[in-house]
This record gives C-alpha cells, sequence and structure tokens, in this order.
C-alpha cells in the first residue's frame, strides 16, 4: 500500500513540475538562432540570387522569425511560440521606427560637422561665389532667429487666449456659433499647406498693402502657420485641469480671470510650453512661405522690418541649389544647425516648464 | 463673525432639468448642519448654491432665495466673488494647487484678491490658518515644500487651512472626509469640533454615524423617484433625526431599510 501510494505521489509531483516550470528554450537559444540566420542569410546571398545589404538583412529577419518561432513552438508549445513572435514583432516594429531618425541624425551630423568653424558661425554668404569654400551662416541663424521669435510673439499670445476663450469662455456663452466657428477655422487650418499662407501673406502684405518683402512678413505667415497647433495642444491641456481646482479657486473668493491667469494656467503650462515648442519646431524648418515673403540675401540684415533677409531653410536650399561640393557641405551644416537650434530651444523651454510648472515632491 | 443662513423656497436647474425643487431650511450660526441623503438626491447641489459656485455650471440657474444673515445673495447688485469670499468651501477629494508650495497655497486667497499685504501679516495668516487645521506641527518646518507632495488627510487639512485663511463666516464641506482614512477621518471631525466655535457649517455626508457625532442639526433629503427633482424631507436636530424621525422615509434610510 505504503509502497504504491508514495509511487504516485512522486509521479504526480513530477507532473506538477512539469505544469509550472514546463520545457523552454535554453538561454543561447535566441543568439544561437540569431547567428545561425544571419549565417545562412550570408551564405544565401554568395550562393543564390539574394542580393545587396538590405535584402540579405530581411533574409535574415525572416530567417530568425521563422527559425525562433518554429523551435519555441516545438519545444515550448503554442503559447511560448506566440509569445516569441510577438516579441521580435514590437523589437522590429520600435527598430524600423527608430532607424531614420538614427539615420537622419547620424547624416546631418556626419556631413554637416566638418563645416562647422568659427568662421561658418560668424560670417556671411557675401562676395562668396557657391564654387569657393568658406563664407558662413550668420546672416540666416539671425534671420531665422529673428522671423521665428517674431512668429512667436505674436503666434503663442493669440493661440493661447483663443485657447483660453475655448475652454474657459464659450461653454457658457450663449451662441455656440463663435466657438463653433474657432474649433472649423483651427482645424482647416492645420491642412492648409505652408506655400498658401506664405502665398496668402504675398497677395494680402506685399501685394494690397503695399508692405517690403521682409522678415516681418515671414513671421506673420510663420505666425498663422503655428496658431492651429497651439490652440489645440493648449485646449487640451487646459481640459485636462480637472474642475475641482477652479471651483475651489473660486470658492476662496478669486475672480475668474484671477483663476484663469494664476491656478489654471500655471497648471496647465507644462503642456502648452511643450506645444508652443512643437509649434515653433515646425515653422522654424518652413521654406515656402520664406521665399514668398522675405525670398533671400546672402548678406546680414539684422533689420527684420526692411529688405529681405536670410534665413536657415532657405539658406539650406539656396546652398544645396548652388550644387557645387563647397555649396553642398555649407547646406549641411545649416541642416545641422537648424537641428541643434532647435534642440537648444526645446532643452530651454523643458527647463522653464519643470521651474514654473506644477511642483513634484 | 458665523452667520445664519435661510434657504427660502429653492429651486436648482441644470439647464432645462429641474434636479432640486422646493427647500426651505434655516442654518444656525457657530453650529454644524449636516445634509445627508442617497446618492443624487441633491444634496451637494444645495450646498453649492449657498456659495454661488451652482452657477459656475453652465447652464445652471436657481429660483427662490438664499438669505445670509437677511441679506439676499442672489439678488442683482451683489457680487459672486464677495459672497465665496465669505462663504468658504471644502471639497471632496483634496485638491491644493499643484504649482504652489504649502504656504502659497494657503495664502492663495489672500494673494490672489488683488488687495496688497505685507510679508509679516502674511506669514502671521499662514501659521494661525494651519495651527486652526491643526497641520502646523506636522508642515512648519518644510513651508516651501509643493503643497502636493504631503499626505491625503494632510492634503485636505490644508485645504481646510487655505479656506479659513481668507476668514468666512460660513464654511461649507462636501464629503470632506469620503477619500480619507479612519485616522484623517477622525482628525477632520476634531478639527470640525473646533472650528464650530468660529465659523457655521455646513457639511454634506455620506456617512451617517459621522453626521451623529458632528452636527447640531440634520437635514436628510431625498429622491421620491428616478428623474424626479430631489426634495428635503426633514430637517431637525440630529438627535431627533436619529432616535425619533418626524418621516417614515428618514427612518428606513438611517436605519438602512431604504430602497
Amino acid at each position: 500500500m505504503a509502497t504504491v501510494g508514495s509511487g504516485k505521489f512522486e509521479r504526480s509531483t513530477s507532473l506538477l513540475q512539469d505544469a509550472l516550470a514546463g520545457r523552454r528554450l535554453p538561454r543561447w537559444g535566441v543568439g544561437a538562432v540569431g547567428l545561425t540566420s544571419l549565417l545562412a542569410a550570408y551564405l544565401l546571398n554568395v550562393l543564390t540570387v539574394v542580393d545587396g545589404v538590405a535584402g540579405t538583412f530581411l533574409v535574415a529577419v525572416l530567417l530568425f522569425v521563422i527559425g525562433q518561432t518554429g523551435w519555441s513552438f516545438t519545444v515550448e508549445g503554442r503559447r511560448h511560440a506566440v509569445d516569441r513572435l510577438a516579441t521580435t514583432t514590437v523589437y522590429a516594429a520600435f527598430l524600423i521606427a527608430v532607424t531614420p531618425l538614427v539615420a537622419v541624425l547620424g547624416t546631418v551630423l556626419v556631413k554637416g560637422f566638418p563645416v562647422f568653424s568659427a568662421q561658418f558661425f560668424t560670417t556671411s554668404m557675401r562676395n562668396v561665389s557657391p564654387r569657393s569654400e568658406g563664407g558662413g551662416l550668420y546672416h540666416a541663424l539671425i534671420g531665422t532667429l529673428e522671423q521665428v521669435g517674431l512668429a512667436a510673439l505674436i503666434g503663442v499670445p493669440i493661440g493661447v487666449l483663443a485657447a483660453v476663450y475655448l475652454v474657459e469662455y464659450a461653454p457658457e456663452a450663449k451662441s455656440r456659433r463663435l466657438s463653433s466657428a474657432i474649433s472649423f477655422f483651427v482645424d482647416v487650418m492645420t491642412g492648409v499647406p505652408s506655400v498658401v499662407i506664405g502665398l496668402f501673406i504675398y497677395t494680402a502684405f506685399i501685394l494690397t498693402l503695399g508692405l517690403p518683402r521682409s522678415g516681418f512678413a515671414a513671421s506673420l505667415a510663420l505666425a498663422i502657420l503655428m496658431l492651429p497647433v497651439i490652440v489645440r495642444t493648449t485646449e487640451e491641456m487646459l481640459r485636462l485641469v480637472p474642475r475641482d481646482l477652479r471651483e475651489s479657486s473660486l470658492a476662496l473668493g478669486i475672480p475668474r480671470w484671477k483663476t484663469i491667469l494664476k491656478v489654471v494656467l500655471p497648471t496647465a503650462l507644462g503642456g502648452i510650453i511643450t506645444g508652443a515648442m512643437l509649434s515653433i519646431a515646425r515653422v522654424a524648418g518652413e521654406t515656402a512661405p520664406l521665399l514668398l515673403t522675405t525670398f533671400l540675401s546672402q548678406s546680414i540684415n539684422s533689420n527684420p522690418f526692411k529688405g529681405p533677409q536670410a534665413a536657415l531653410p532657405t539658406f539650406i536650399w539656396d546652398q544645396f541649389t548652388s550644387g557645387t561640393d563647397a555649396s553642398r557641405a555649407r547646406a549641411w551644416g545649416g541642416a545641422l544647425t537648424l537641428i541643434v537650434l532647435i534642440m537648444i530651444l526645446y532643452a530651454g523651454a523643458k527647463v522653464i516648464a519643470r521651474l514654473t510648472g506644477a511642483k513634484k515632491s | 463673525m458665523a452667520k445664519r443662513i435661510d434657504v427660502a423656497d429653492l429651486d436648482i436647474y441644470y439647464g432645462s432639468f429641474k434636479a432640486v425643487e422646493n427647500v426651505t431650511l434655516a442654518v444656525e450660526p457657530r453650529s454644524v448642519t449636516a445634509f445627508i441623503g442617497p446618492s443624487g438626491c441633491g444634496k451637494s447641489s444645495v450646498l453649492r448654491t449657498l456659495n454661488r459656485l451652482h452657477e459656475v455650471i453652465p447652464g445652471a440657474y436657481i429660483t427662490g432665495k438664499v438669505l445670509l444673515d437677511g441679506e439676499d445673495i442672489y439678488s442683482a447688485d451683489v457680487d459672486p466673488v464677495n459672497v465665496r469670499r465669505t462663504i468658504g468651501m471644502v471639497f471632496q477629494r483634496p485638491n491644493p494647487f499643484p504649482t504652489m508650495t504649502i504656504r502659497e497655497n494657503v495664502t492663495a486667497g489672500l494673494t490672489l484678491d488683488g488687495a496688497r499685504r505685507s510679508k509679516a501679516e502674511l506669514e502671521q495668516v499662514v501659521e494661525k490658518s494651519l495651527r486652526g487645521a491643526n497641520l502646523w506641527d506636522e508642515v512648519k518646518d518644510r513651508l516651501d515644500r509643493p503643497g502636493a507632495g504631503l499626505s491625503g488627510g494632510q492634503q485636505q487639512r490644508l485645504c481646510i487651512a487655505r479656506a479659513i485663511a481668507v476668514e468666512p463666516q460660513v464654511l461649507l464641506m462636501d464629503e470632506p472626509c469620503s477619500a480619507l482614512d479612519p485616522i484623517s477621518t477622525l482628525a477632520i471631525e476634531d478639527l470640525i469640533e473646533q472650528l464650530k466655535l468660529n465659523f457655521t457649517i455646513v457639511i454634506v455626508t455620506h456617512n451617517m454615524q459621522q453626521a451623529a457625532r458632528v452636527s447640531e442639526t440634520t437635514a436628510f433629503f431625498n429622491l421620491p423617484a428616478i428623474g424626479q427633482p430631489g426634495r428635503l424631507v426633514e430637517i431637525a436636530p440630529t438627535e431627533q433625526i436619529f432616535s425619533n424621525p418626524g418621516e417614515q422615509a428618514t427612518e428606513d434610510y438611517i436605519s438602512g431599510r431604504f430602497g
């Protein structure tokens, strides 16, 4: 009796262990499948029609997916096989998404950095032929900073105030006509191509009102381009501020406008700044509206209200279309400068948001 | 300092929906009045009409009269901002302003109302209000830390300190303990005992033991049926409501035989 009982007991223990732990691929399994796939893909490259780096790599990935899932299915069972397949897919999707980003940054860095020098940042392209080396983008840097700065000065307050109206005041207005009109046009503006906005400023301000081509005309176009992004993000951020917070401020006898200014806006500030920065980053790279409103310039013009002004995007375009080795190198340098500039602005805005926004303990 | 409130023939609307009808009650100064009743019966709505916070919701309005020491707070020449300065409020969930420090939270009602005050004066207010809310000893060394870093019970007491810093006559509390643990609840209830020496207090609560513990007068609200406006069933001294209620509905509710 006793021996039979203990025998049964032993068997059930081992079954239980089996059921809980299951059989897994060895630790080195993933690496082994990966190496084998790469090796097999390389062999296929040498021996058969599989050709090129990208093609070979694609074949390797396919072999890896099939090999790992198949092996896992026979050893570990269906659930683990599906898990491994899904994991591989997620990682692959992530890599596919990140690759272009890294590639762009890497290319711009490698091609742009060699041009960087003190001279590159302190001189203009005045009297520098496209063929010769040297010259710089000081004029374009000044132009972009002034135009984008002016655009932000015009666009950010209007956008934030429009969003404040939409969230704080529109719901209790007698008629919804104004707020739905604002919402509708903000949506439409999101889809209007930037060249059309440039054309609008060109016809409205330069042809009709007779204003000169200037950096200011460009910043008007950029401000219009910024508006929809700022309105939408600010609106979303303001809606995230809990109703309780507004009510407890009002319940303290704090007037409405001060509640919005001192409680609601500071609480949403981090998101509002992020939205403003995104819109600034978006318009800083716009080329088409600049060509229509301020066009090109090879010399330093620090007055945005008078005469053509250079900017980084038009500088890049101009240098690239000149088509010489020297000018193409300058175009890459301009691109790298633009990216670095936006990164600096973004980091600065994040610091400001952290210092002034919601405090964490 | 404390004032009495008289409500007469109050109907409360959200747009075309009538949420509460025909409420008439009196709140005595320097006492605690508790509003009890099932969810959706309109007790919070009634509370929010007492400091004109109800009308902040788009489309919301009332008919009837709310008198503060005989003065109609809904008459046309009354500024709701002044009403709210006189009648403070504490909310269900603790909600210190997230962008402000503990000190700034307490003085928010004073620094944001426009009048200039000296630093020393504000310091006094901070200490007095935090002591009044039984929070001073716990936070006096970290007044410049964010208010959001406190525990839930401390945050709620910070909100009470913020509300009493503007020296209101009346303090409205909308389920102030429903998000707190029993120990924090006890701290708030002790605080209510002290506060009623100086303030008129109206508290909405789902906790009938709490109403029995802290209040002198209890008002029972009920919904006659789904979709109909809530009504005030009866208002009487708390002892009477819990031992010998005048209405069958009240007895059913407090004895748990409701619904």
